[in-house]
């Protein structure tokens, strides 16, 4: 019996390491580790980490604007703002299947919910790196509160969000471990986290765009809007259903081997599926830019510089992928359905940079001058975008993710 | 309290239940002990205190500390001579400037407040007006109520009775939302420092007005642009020269309404735009315009779990639903 236990206790240690290494060698692991696209990551990684420590080295000002007119600049612009709705891959995921029964698109949960867990770890990442003292991140939460800060109410939030998403991946992880039993506790909660995710969803989302409320004088009025909530709740639900197809697009494409034949023999159909829901909620989002335009009665505004710019995001990059979208459904093309979320997805990116950077001060002169960041935060932001690629890479190619473990067969819930 | 019901012996319920328990507690052996008394004491005189400033407290109907003080700038008083830049820093231990501050060439751009001062002048010459070239004088303008203090997720931002928003760098995580919020584009943040980084603004010298004194941009302005006093004496002082003087000055005063109201109060001979004031500022504090959206916050906490768990209870015996 003593014997036995000892062998269990040796052999642990060496099955996590057979894990990690994914059932090679030291050797054959290094050596597969060797490809084009990991030495250009690493390359980038070399000139992007360096930088990160000099913003902890030499301050903000090392690295960014560092204005105090534009105390945001694209670390939060792209990792926060535009992130986050980007990352609702989970929540629509989730309450799809779990909630509103639409089971077909199981293979496809958990690859939402980790997209969706680590655009928010990573937003969290990028933040880290922006704020003053990092270190005192739990403060919101635990040393001094200010409820009448939309961004306490994000701060909360997100931490919560990031607890439920960890929750609601964590059976892939202990599949993965093999533990059986606390597994089986984690999948208990699966409908109790999916609700609260979308509570949480609901109203972080919508937060970030009512941050902006309070700053009336310094966004243009086309993008200051009461309904700013609103768009920036029901663009992300859009926003994660195209994530979803671009993700699984990269994933069926690069990580096929990782997948198995169910996900890669329903991700046509799924896509399809995807696309006619993105397209009907992108036509509601549609219709309620015009309805906050008409709102504001800033019609007039529409046939300025910036009246121009506005018009650009709402129609080459939200109606347009919208007809793209259900061109593609029309024609069950998986193929048309991609470009469409491809598309709207930049257009995602483009509304979130308009409202917190390209359009933030837009009357103070200079303006275009001090929203270019430099190069040094350029860098440190795609180093970021390369790591989250690859901790991304690195969690399909051992967990399952794209397929069902044999062992651990799906369970109605 | 007995001088609350002395002045008010008629004012409803609570000044009668004071006296009815005064008179009742003249025994020593009466029903009522000493403590209870004390406490009816504190609870009727608390009702009172209360019943009589509702009003004043309730939402949107908080007027501001009643004896808050504030600066009056005089805007066409001015003369530019950077004296104020001068006994701010000297008063505050902020660092020395690499530029002098009787050098005027500094003039040649516009500045702002920033992590090593709390207050500049700029010059503007080439307006129309009756004074020229005119200046202004730039710090925080202590508001009424404070959108840095609504922005701030820690609270690191507080509105004193003596009328200054001071800032506490001990909570502070340096998001800088204050920044963003603050429609004046006051706070500073030292982005040179890596880890011990704040927000830097003027305090109104609250170490000093605390104490009696007056701060010392006030103490130090030669050409009297600059005044401190309570802020209702000061809106009544400037009424006075905008009526005395109406081809000197504009009939506005700056700051007694936008964003709910200032502290730091201007008045001046030129449109407050072209001096690159913020025009066209809501009447209301900023914090309403996010007011609504954290109204609808419990809605969604308390309707959202009800309708998904009706959603899941609906769909959950359906197979194959596509």
């Amino acid at each position: 019996m003593n014997d036995e236990n000892i062998a269990k206790a040796e052999s642990f240690p060496a099955r996590f390491t057979d894990k990690l290494l994914m059932g090679m060698s030291w050797a054959e692991y290094s050596k597969k580790l060797i490809t084009p696209f990991n030495i250009v990551a690493m390359i980038i990684l070399c000139v992007g980490f360096p930088l990160i420590g000099l913003r902890f080295w030499k301050g903000l000002a090392a690295v960014t604007h560092a204005s105090n007119e534009y105390p945001w600049s694209i670390l939060l612009g792209w990792g926060l703002f535009a992130g986050v709705p980007l990352s609702g891959t989970g929540y629509v995921m989730a309450t799809a299947v779990y909630i509103l029964g639409y089971k077909k698109y199981h293979p496809m949960v958990r690859l939402g919910v980790l997209t969706g867990f680590m655009g928010y770890l990573f937003a969290v990442i990028y933040l880290l790196i922006d704020i003053g003292r990092p270190w005192r991140i739990y403060y919101p939460m635990a040393v001094s509160f200010g409820p009448t800060s939309v961004l306490f109410l994000v701060a909360w939030h997100v931490a919560t969000y990031l607890t439920v998403q960890l929750l609601e991946f964590s059976p892939a992880i202990l599949e993965w471990l093999r533990s059986r039993r606390v597994r089986k506790w984690a999948v208990m909660l699966t409908i109790g986290m999916t609700i609260a995710g979308v509570i949480l969803s609901t109203l972080h989302q919508s937060a970030l765009g009512a941050m902006f409320l309070l700053a009336p004088g310094k966004v243009h009025p086309l993008w200051y809007s009461t309904f700013v909530p609103v768009f920036n709740f029901i663009s992300s639900i859009f926003g994660g259903l195209c994530m979803v197809i671009a993700v699984s697009t990269v994933c069926a494409r690069w990580l096929r081997e990782r997948a198995d034949a169910t996900f890669l023999t329903s991700l046509d159909p799924l896509t399809v599926g995807l696309g006619k829901a993105a397209s009907i909620v992108m036509f509601v989002y549609f219709l309620l830019k015009m309805i906050g335009v008409a709102h504001d009665d800033n019609w007039a505004l529409l046939a300025t510089g910036y009246g121009y710019w506005f018009m650009l995001e709402i129609l080459a990059f939200v109606l347009v992928p919208m007809i793209v979208l259900f061109m593609g459904v029309k024609k069950n093309s998986a193929r048309i359905v991609r470009f469409g979320a491809f598309h709207a997805i930049a257009g995602i990116i483009l509304n979130r940079l308009n409202l917190s950077i390209i359009t933030f001060n837009w009357n103070l002169p200079n303006h275009f001058h001090d929203i270019v960041p430099p190069p040094k935060e350029a860098l440190i932001v795609l180093s970021i975008i390369t790591f989250h690629i690859l901790l991304f890479r690195w969690i399909l190619n051992r967990m399952p993710v794209l397929r069902e473990d044999p062992d651990y067969p799906e369970e109605h819930h | 309290m007995a001088k609350t019901t002395m002045k008010r012996p008629s004012e409803g319920e609570g000044a009668e239940e004071i006296r009815q328990a005064g008179s009742e507690s003249g025994g020593n052996k009466g029903t009522i002990s000493r403590r209870e008394m004390l406490q009816a004491l504190a609870a009727a005189g608390g009702a009172a205190l209360i019943g009589s400033s509702t009003e004043a407290f309730a939402d949107g109907k908080f007027s501001g500390w009643p004896d808050r003080r504030g600066m009056l700038t005089d805007l066409t008083e001015c003369v530019g001579c950077r004296t104020c830049e001068k006994a701010c820093n000297q008063a505050n231990k902020l660092p020395e400037p690499s530029v002098p501050f009787d050098e005027k060439s500094v003039f040649e751009q516009k500045r702002r407040p920033t992590a090593s001062a709390y207050t500049v002048v700029n010059r503007y010459s080439e307006l129309k007006s009756p004074v020229s070239p005119m200046y202004r004088k730039v710090q925080c303008n202590h508001c009424n109520e404070p959108s840095c203090a609504s922005a701030c997720p820690v609270n690191a931002y507080k509105k004193t009775p003596e009328g200054s928003v001071l800032y506490n760098a001990d909570v502070c995580f340096g998001c800088r939302y204050c920044m963003v919020a603050c429609p004046f584009y006051v706070p500073a943040y030292d982005y040179d420092s890596a880890l011990q980084p704040k927000i830097v603004k003027c305090t109104l010298c609250y170490g000093r007005i605390i104490k009696g004194g007056i701060p010392a941009c006030a103490e130090a302005c030669p050409s009297g642009a600059v005044t401190f006093g309570k802020r209702s004496d000061l809106i009544k002082l400037a009424r006075n020269k905008i009526q005395k003087n109406s081809k000197r000055y504009l009939e506005h005063i700056y700051g007694e309404y936008e964003v709910g109201g200032t502290s730091w109060l201007y008045i001046s001979g030129v449109p407050f735009e072209q001096m690159d004031f913020p025009a066209a500022l809501p009447e209301k504090p900023l914090v309403e315009q996010t007011k609504g959206f954290l109204s609808a916050v419990p809605l969604v906490l308390t309707m959202w779990p009800a309708l998904l768990t009706m959603c899941y209870a609906a769909t959950r015996n359906k197979e194959g639903k596509e």
